[in-house]
């Protein structure tokens, strides 16, 4: 008896040291293979984009290397240039008017007003939709001869006149147009968050010293959620670069490349037209651009934790 | 990818010397993007057509009507070593993929059926690469047509122009009228099939070819060029306002309701006035594009065959091609598609007269010189070039003040950067 009772404690013991070795391995074990996955299919072929972008690779890739000549060549492609340009105007408008649209959306719903819940799944609800959906939504209301236009002339209004969709000078304000309608609901709910957050005892402290409410919501509130602006600017700029369904969906990048973005030039010329060399430069030219804006956000962000 | 090629040839040539004595039915896999309408009916003809001689049939269609779906999936199976058998591909691209030393001779199949004698020269050279058949043609399309509304043009009472300069009376009269004198979608292909058919118009075949298969900088960078580009904006200014984005077959149906009088287009478009159960010559016209009376723009459909290793599959493959330029496939392929058979001695009775106008255009054009490969569809150059093109041809119709003489110089800059 005595033996077969002590046969169980001494398992129990050595199955609680391989308990305690697993408990430390098992982290490790199961985020291991996200951690491959991640570091082949992402940094890897990252690199591996890299190094195609100093080679002349055309529909295949190809290890002849040509140095910088795929930059240069896409610094002189007039078509590279409108699509920087047009990220430019894109990303500033869009993320310009997205933080308006959604801090002065967020800071009306703060006001404790009824049906709030209801208001607010509203405004966030164009962020369920894919950005095909909206794309396509879009090109329909602003396509002059079945939306907008179409519909104020049916009414007698015969004047209005509304082409910026089929305008190669304006046709990418309309993008902008669909993605503020598409994203500010979500920087609305993330103000929204914030704005829960702020201790109600500084506002009622505020109050007390005489602030009108504007003034406090200027001087006090909105500094104090400098980490949502930041985070709101990192996630639209991340949307802004990588846009490509929606343009896609719009306008194809039409009309003539007039609403061409970085990011439909590369599919062009990687995937339709054989330059895959030219294609991974403009590819690298975007990751750089995402770098550029990514680096210095976790810096500050990294700093800030070590004061902690 | 030397080394690879190598071994590709070595592979494919002792597939060839192995003794044929086992004859066993083969698989052949094919690429396509048939996938809707006749298309599809036609896929399913060629489908039966190898079932029936013992070979069975793989179908590896990839929807998506440019291709460019299927061709990344062809990329991937192509480098994995996996090719199918035959793939959807034309033009110059048929070249690369031979550099490449992925596609196999059909040589033998060739001389035993006498391709030479059946396909006029311009087109089989397509298919070649360095003398040896490595694709097999399916159909031709003409490119320049004029597609013309009937009853618009009696309401006005103008007849359908056969030069540039009668089509801009023509539209004027049109655009009084309140009808919109030709329908386009503004798409960049698009706008490069017009831009294709002004030019052939402008310059005539020998000067197209120097121009867009030779790239010979004199043409391109030249005073008729100016003027095609003119001209070209010219055309396009009886396009109405609302036309970005539109697809063909969408411009196609405004000529078909009677809003549009004319649209330049390829014979695919005869698809769209067959689906609408219009008869050619009565309730619709095909014409040739203003100025190009006997001149033909062509763009063929072809099959590039892979190199394979087993040898069942290489003899299915080899009678796949043979099948594919058969008489009997051959007519009821283009009667379905709108198109006209690649061999140039086919009886056209089954056909409808838009086709049978065009298979004496295609035999006049191919003696006298007329015949010239369409650039906006990629016969004529690479797939980079004609990107480039593409660029300044749209950019050009969309810009709010159109130069020709800066676009002029544009072109040949961004030729001259792609060569």
């Amino acid at each position: 008896m005595e033996h077969t009772q002590r046969r169980p404690a001494g398992v129990a013991r050595a199955s609680s040291g391989l308990m305690d070795g697993l408990q430390r391995w098992l982290p490790k074990l199961v985020v291991a293979p996200t951690f491959i996955l991640v570091g082949i299919g992402i940094y890897g072929y990252m690199l591996w984009t890299g190094v195609l972008s100093f080679t002349n690779s055309s529909f295949l890739p190809s290890y002849d290397f040509v140095g910088l000549a795929q930059y240069a060549k896409l610094m002189e492609s007039e078509r590279w240039l409108v699509a920087s340009r047009n990220l430019a105007i894109f990303g500033g408008l869009f993320i310009g008017i997205c933080l308006l649209i959604g801090v002065v959306l967020a800071i009306f719903l703060d006001q404790r007003i009824r049906q709030e819940g209801a208001i607010r799944t509203i405004y966030l609800y164009p962020m369920a939709l894919s950005m095909i959906v909206t794309g396509t939504v879009w090109r329909w209301i602003l396509n002059p001869s079945l939306g907008l236009e179409k519909l104020m002339h049916d009414w007698g209004w015969t004047s209005f006149s509304f082409d910026w969709l089929v305008n190669s000078d304006f046709a990418i304000y309309t993008i902008v147009m669909a993605a503020v309608w598409q994203a500010s609901g979500f920087v609305m709910a993330l103000f929204l968050a914030g704005l829960r957050g702020v201790d109600p005892s500084i506002i009622r402290a505020a109050r007390v010293d005489g602030a009108s409410l504007p003034v406090i919501y200027w001087k006090i509130i909105l500094p104090s959620l400098r980490p949502v602006f930041f985070s709101s600017v990192m996630v639209l700029a991340h949307i802004a670069i990588k846009s490509f369904d929606l343009v896609m969906a719009m306008t194809s990048g039409g009309p003539g490349y007039s609403t061409d973005l970085p990011a439909v030039f590369m599919y062009a010329h990687t995937f339709t037209r054989g330059q895959m060399g030219l294609g991974s430069a403009s590819a690298m030219l975007m990751l750089g651009a995402i770098l550029a804006l990514l680096v210095p956000y976790l810096y500050s962000e990294l700093r800030e934790k070590r004061h902690d | 990818m030397n080394t690879f090629k190598r071994n590709l040839t070595a592979l494919a040539v002792s597939a060839a010397l192995m003794p044929t004595a086992a004859v066993q039915a083969g698989e052949v896999e094919v690429l396509h993007w048939w996938t809707a309408g006749g298309e599809a009916r036609a896929a399913a003809a060629l489908k039966e057509m190898m079932e029936e001689q013992g070979h069975s049939w793989k179908d590896f269609a990839v929807a998506g009507g440019g291709g460019e779906a299927a061709m990344t999936v062809l990329k991937t199976r192509a480098v994995s070593g996996n090719p199918p058998a035959a793939a959807q591909i034309k033009g110059l691209d048929i070249r690369e993929w031979a550099e490449l030393g992925f596609l196999t001779s059909l040589d033998s199949v060739a001389e035993s059926e006498n391709w030479d004698q059946l396909i006029p020269p311009m087109i089989s050279d397509v298919m070649k690469y360095e003398g040896d058949y490595v694709a097999v043609p399916v159909n031709v399309h003409r490119v320049n047509w004029l597609w013309v509304n009937p009853k618009v043009m009696e309401d006005v009472g103008v007849e359908v122009p056969t030069t540039l300069d009668e089509f801009f009376e023509v539209a004027d009269k049109l655009k009084a009228e309140g009808y919109i004198p030709l329908a386009h979608g503004g798409q960049p292909w698009q706008d490069a099939t017009v831009f294709d058919a002004v030019a052939l118009a402008e310059l005539g075949p020998d000067d197209y070819r120097k121009a867009f298969v030779d790239h010979d900088m004199d043409v391109i960078n030249s005073e008729k060029m100016e003027e095609v580009f003119s001209q070209f904006a010219r055309v396009m200014s009886y396009v109405d306002d609302d036309a970005a984005g539109r697809d063909w077959n969408t411009a196609t149906g405004m000529v078909i309701r009677g809003e549009a009088a004319m649209q330049i287009m390829g014979d695919w478009a005869k698809g769209e006035f067959t689906a609408a159960e219009l008869t050619p010559g009565e309730d619709y016209l095909c014409a040739p594009a203003p100025g190009t009376e006997g001149q033909f723009t062509f763009n063929v459909d072809s099959f590039a065959m892979f190199s394979l290793s087993e040898e069942e599959d290489i003899k299915a493959q080899k009678d796949l091609a043979r099948t594919i330029l058969e008489p009997e496939f051959q007519t009821l392929f283009n009667q379905n598609k709108g198109s006209i058979p690649v061999r140039t001695d086919m009886d056209m009775e089954n056909f409808d007269t838009c086709a049978q106008a065009s298979m004496d255009t295609f035999k006049s054009s191919a003696e006298d010189g007329g015949l010239v490969p369409s650039f906006s569809h990629g016969l004529a150059t690479t797939s980079y070039i004609q990107g480039q093109i593409f660029d300044v041809v749209t950019n050009f119709v969309n810009s709010s003040n159109p130069d020709a003489a800066k676009t002029t110089d544009q072109l040949a800059a961004a030729i001259q950067s792609a060569m």
